[in-house]
């Protein structure tokens, strides 16, 4: 038997089923040193502030600090995740306004903010942001994605 | 007011494009690149799975292509700051990164300003990025902000930025 991922056995999201004001997440990530050395090796970035605590003091951190690209990505999982596997992102901007230290637990939200046809598919806006153990808004940002329409499907 | 830190030699870098660099996007390099950002949507790491979707195989992370490094401008920026920040990105879509892709980075350095702030100051450089397939087809673009400030020991990572 195949082992169906569980975000796969979610139905799919459908233009009609989304509106305005409609919440994303929360997608909660506790991002560890071995994370942010993971991905220094993923993404090539070996920038010193984000694994080396001697550096990032002399840099002017209080602890070693979790890559900007890495919030993204979360923010990026959060999005095609709601999205689901035929839903397509589009466009996504982030802007890292504060730094987000290591062992720190953050949280990405977003929030639909305008819906509209484009030809055959829906297109859907919305806020993006990534939260930090204190609540504050580190990384606020905005996507944009295409999903499906019910009415476009035949049968559907 | 702080002394201005633009010189006209860093002004030249406006509008100037990086060399290209092609990367193959490795199947491996994908899924290691998922599990390190902690997204196991199988479309990157399930064969059987990226088979049977919409997309007919195995995609990248839309934020993987910040593993494809740009190349180098034909001279190194005159850097006059020690540390840097990411600012932020900005990235448009236009075709999934796929597993198996030729994928060719071209950067251009489009706007250079400087503001003060708590880190005294700043040094903002915006560069947007290209991602080429191998079908031609502009698969994605990024904005990017760099920001860079202070003076100390200089990492040599700054002058891949």
């Amino acid at each position: 038997m195949i082992k169906t991922p569980s975000h796969f056995v979610r139905p799919q999201l459908w233009f009609e089923d989304v509106s305005v004001g409609q919440e994303l997440g929360p997608l909660r990530k506790t991002v560890t040193t071995r994370q942010l050395v993971m991905y220094a090796g993923a993404s090539g970035d070996f920038v010193p502030i984000h694994y080396d605590k001697d550096k990032a003091a002399e840099a002017g951190h209080q602890k070693v600090i979790v890559h900007g690209a890495l919030k993204s990505a979360f923010v990026a999982e959060l999005v095609t995740g709601w999205a689901g596997e035929t839903g397509r992102l589009l466009e996504l901007s982030v802007q890292y306004r504060g730094v987000d230290y290591v062992d720190d637990t953050l949280t990405c939200r977003g929030r639909v903010t305008a819906v509209g046809r484009q030809g055959a598919q829906g297109r859907v806006d919305m806020e993006v942001w990534v939260e930090n153990g204190h609540g504050m808004v580190s990384t606020p940002g905005k996507a944009t994605v295409a999903l499906p329409v019910r009415a476009e499907i035949p049968g559907g | 007011m702080p002394e201005p830190i633009i010189t006209a030699e860093m002004l030249v870098f406006t509008g100037m494009d990086s060399m290209p660099v092609t990367y193959d996007v490795e199947k491996g390099a994908v899924a290691k690149f998922a599990r390190a950002i902690g997204d196991l949507n199988p479309l990157y790491i399930d064969d059987l799975v990226a088979r049977n979707s919409s997309y007919g195989g195995l995609i990248a992370p839309p934020t993987f292509l910040r593993s494809l490094i740009p190349g180098r401008y034909a001279k190194p920026f005159p850097e006059p700051f020690s540390y840097v920040l990411d600012g932020g990105s900005s990235y448009t879509f236009f075709a999934p990164v796929r597993v198996g892709d030729r994928i060719t980075v071209t950067r251009r350095f489009v706007e250079l300003f400087e503001k003060q702030g708590k880190l005294g100051t700043m040094l903002f450089r915006v560069q947007e990025i290209k991602y080429v397939n191998q079908h031609g087809e502009v698969a994605a673009t990024q904005r990017t902000t760099t920001i860079s400030y202070g003076t100390g020991q200089r990492d040599p990572a700054i002058d891949d930025l």
